[in-house]
């Protein structure tokens, strides 16, 4: 409960303004011009991987399947094209979200907000339900006048229409997603069957219930308030950055200006709020770059075509550095300095975590071994005086068929190899024993070596897997334990 | 208390009417999604105490009207199903012999894990973890069985046991030679020169070939001339570098002064055949099996 204490002066200067502000429904307004037309074509890029991915197919082979990009939970596989990844490799996964994360950082650095204008799937989608909005209660002034009528069968039917339409792609959009963690043509026929799982339709009910919450009734809430991307982007962003900028010092002193009337004496700007209009997140560009800015630079082409249209020249507003905004203002000459220490550093970070990822992936072996020693006994004593050592091997085969592997032990003198699942008798450690592993998965099998008992308590022998198949190897460097004396 | 309730001007609502050193209280109502919240919890209660078992009564409690199990009937009943699924299994391995066992893939790792279980839980006082042994208590895993190390033998002694009540147990006993005064304290001491002889370790020449005669008229009989032991009586091999109590001259004396007579329990008593071969099975796969 609130505590009236005794009142200040601060209070006094803050009166009448409440703890939250009341949430203010913003109608943006229909825009056409050259930004708009990248913004069109980068949503529909988006939108394009994100719902034709699923459906790609590539070929790995009997026993596989046959998606290009899938999370198959219960086998605990992820498939990317040509790579597989089994779920102790998951560090692949971490490493594509630093990727993400520096390339992030960078593009800011650089560009300013374009992944909040441009990529970000809460821009994509909320621009998808806005045009779905006003393909069924029209542009702005028709959505105001519509909200602002009492309720009646054509308004409810309107209403109804547009949250239906929402519902259909926000169901397409939990649908796709869904897609990419199960094979997509049998889901689909599954889903329309209603042969799906009870899961299945959980996650598809819940990602169609957030899009339509988040795209459609959140929308530039979730960026300023819920989102913590605009609170630290601060950190990347620096005096060369580019950002939806308003040239005050060409369009102040703002104010109408009639038809006939002299530029003299004032800026270009004639206060038509369309730069307002437009926005997606209700603000005004002229107050300066804020938190709510998303960097989409619609208000560039509402301001471009006003311009054109007064007979000014264009960009009033535009994407521009702090620094080039004020030597334009001082008549100088900007330049656009792409090349800071911050760039350089982002772009280096981004290319070392890159490279280390390349050759972690072309070093990723076609052949996986690990090995436990046995503990309880760490060793036995046979009756011949000998030394037996137990070892618990684990070969990964990757491939879609059974594979052979010859498994041998080198370094150790006079020792012999005994495979647990193998009736034959030992043979000599250097000569191996092959062992067959079952297409994609992993085999594992109980090696003893055996040798004569030897004058230190722990001595070193390497095994050695080989895939008969491809000539590939897998060395591990073990530990032969014996008794002190 | 002054009760007044009045108009705050900063937020225009009304305060509580209380007030401390000077100190009003709002009236501020709870957040509505709190409230809605908790409306929402209650009806959910409600609704769950009709539906499920909920309220405890005198002696039982209500039983909900979906006629859910409680959690303990859950778990007997997951318990069952474990049985039920292992059930097949255990049928299989009690219908087949032991040798059919190790041939089926899938019932040698269900009798190896099922015996491990069963081996952690029964005979790791005295075996250890994974059968490495101790003092007086064989290892499992190295290559010489007092009793014999095949499937069978192995089977055999752990459903009967050693030296025990059971009358199928496996039998032998070593004679006390120095408490009983069959020898005396010198000729022991020139048998156990003889029986380190026989494993490669040193020992004066005139004691061994002394000790050669003792042992060949009274150990001879069941350790083998050679001293290799015999299996049928449990007589251990005392020609290798593996013993039970321990190969150094006092410990040899002292077992042929006591002997040593250990003892193993009929588990025919306390487990069920399939976890016997189970067990026989697991242990058999130790390393030494034969």
């Amino acid at each position: 409960m609130d505590l009236v204490v005794a009142r200040t002066h601060v209070e006094e200067e803050h009166e009448g303004i409440p703890l939250f502000a009341p949430h203010e429904k913003v109608y943006p307004r229909r825009v056409k011009g050259p930004i708009r037309r990248v913004k069109w074509a980068v949503l529909i890029a988006c939108l394009t991987i994100y719902y034709a991915a699923p459906w790609l197919r590539w070929d790995r082979g009997p026993n596989h399947p046959d998606q290009a990009f899938l999370i198959d939970m219960p086998a605990r596989r992820a498939y990317f094209l040509w790579i597989e990844i089994w779920p102790h490799e998951i560090y692949y996964l971490a490493g594509l979200l630093i990727l993400g994360a520096v390339g992030l950082f960078a593009v800011t650095s650089l560009f300013g907000r374009v992944w909040c204008g441009y990529t970000c799937p809460q821009t994509v989608w909320t621009d998808l339900f806005m045009w779905a909005e006003r393909l069924v209660e029209g542009d702005r002034a028709q959505r105001i006048r519509l909200d602002e009528q009492p309720l009646s069968l054509g308004k409810l039917a309107r209403k109804t229409a547009k949250h239906t339409l929402w519902l259909v792609i926000a169901a397409a959009t939990g649908g796709a997603w869904i897609m990419y963690f199960n094979d997509a043509p049998t889901l689909v026929h599954d889903l329309f069957t209603l042969e799906a799982s009870a899961t299945q339709y959980f996650f598809l009910g819940l990602f169609t219930a957030t899009t339509y919450l988040l795209a459609g009734w959140a929308r530039e809430q979730v960026c300023t308030y819920m989102c913590p991307w605009p609170r630290f982007q601060s950190a990347m962003i620096d005096d060369e950055t580019l950002a939806v900028t308003y040239r005050d010092w060409r369009g102040e002193p703002r104010g109408k200006h009639k038809k006939g009337e002299t530029w003299e004496g004032r800026g270009d700007c004639i206060d038509c709020r369309a730069c307002v209009a437009v926005c997606p997140t209700g603000i005004d560009i002229r107050d300066g770059l804020q938190l709510e800015c998303i960097g989409c630079g619609l208000c560039i082409d509402a301001c471009d075509e006003i311009m054109d249209k007064v007979g000014r020249p264009s960009r009033l507003i535009a994407f521009d550095t702090y620094a080039s905004r004020v030597a334009r203002q001082r008549g100088e000459t900007p330049h656009l300095r792409l090349l800071r220490p911050r760039t350089i550093v982002y772009a280096a970070v981004l290319l070392l975590v890159a490279a280390v990822m390349i050759v972690a992936l072309a070093e990723r072996r076609g052949v996986e071994i690990s090995v436990l020693q046995d503990r309880n006994p760490l060793f036995v004593r046979l009756s011949d005086g000998s030394i037996r050592d137990g070892y618990t091997l684990k070969i990964e085969n990757k491939g879609g068929e059974e594979r052979f592997y010859a498994i041998s032990a080198t370094g150790l003198g006079g020792a012999t190899l005994h495979i647990a699942e193998y009736e034959a008798p030992p043979v000599p450690a250097e000569a191996g024993v092959t062992v067959a592993v079952n297409a994609d998965s992993i085999g594992t099998f109980r090696a003893y070596v055996q040798a004569p008992k030897r004058d230190e308590r722990e001595s070193h022998f390497t095994f050695i897997v080989r895939d008969k198949s491809s000539g590939e190897t897998a060395v591990y460097r073990a530990t032969f334990r014996g008794p002190e004396h | 208390m002054p009760t007044k309730k009045e108009k705050d001007a900063t937020t225009a609502r009304d305060t509580t009417g209380h007030e401390w050193d000077g100190i009003r209280e709002l009236d501020t109502p709870l957040p509505r999604w709190w409230l809605y919240t908790l409306y929402a919890t209650i009806v959910f209660a409600v609704g769950y105490c009709i539906l499920y078992p909920a309220v405890p009564w005198v002696s039982s409690h209500t039983k909900g009207m979906l006629d859910r199990n409680t959690n303990r009937e859950m778990l007997a009943q997951s318990m069952a199903e474990a049985a039920d699924a292992q059930g097949q299994f255990r049928d299989r391995i009690r219908d087949a012999s032991l040798d059919q066992i190790r041939k089926d893939p899938d019932l040698l790792a269900f009798a190896e894990t099922g015996g491990r279980a069963a081996f952690n839980e029964n005979c790791t006082p005295c075996h250890r973890t994974g059968g490495a042994g101790a003092k007086g208590y064989p290892n499992l895993a190295d290559d010489e069985w007092l009793w014999g190390g095949t499937l069978a033998d192995i089977h055999r002694t752990i459903t009967h046991g050693i030296r025990n009540a059971d009358p199928e147990s496996r039998q032998s006993q070593m004679p006390r030679f120095g408490a009983d005064g069959i020898l005396k304290p010198a000729q022991i001491s020139d048998v156990a020169d003889y029986v380190l002889s026989l494993s490669g370790q040193k020992a004066p020449a005139d004691a061994v070939k002394r000790g050669r005669a003792i042992f060949a008229e009274n150990c001879a009989l069941c350790h083998g001339e050679n001293g290799k032991g015999n299996p049928e009586l449990g007589a251990k091999n005392l020609t290798d570098g593996i013993w039970l109590y321990g190969g150094d001259k006092a410990t040899i004396v002292e077992t042929v002064t006591n002997a040593r007579n250990g003892s193993m329990p009929a588990w025919n008593l306390r487990l069920d055949p399939t976890t016997i071969k189970m067990l026989a099975v697991y242990v058999h796969s130790l390393g030494g099996g034969q």
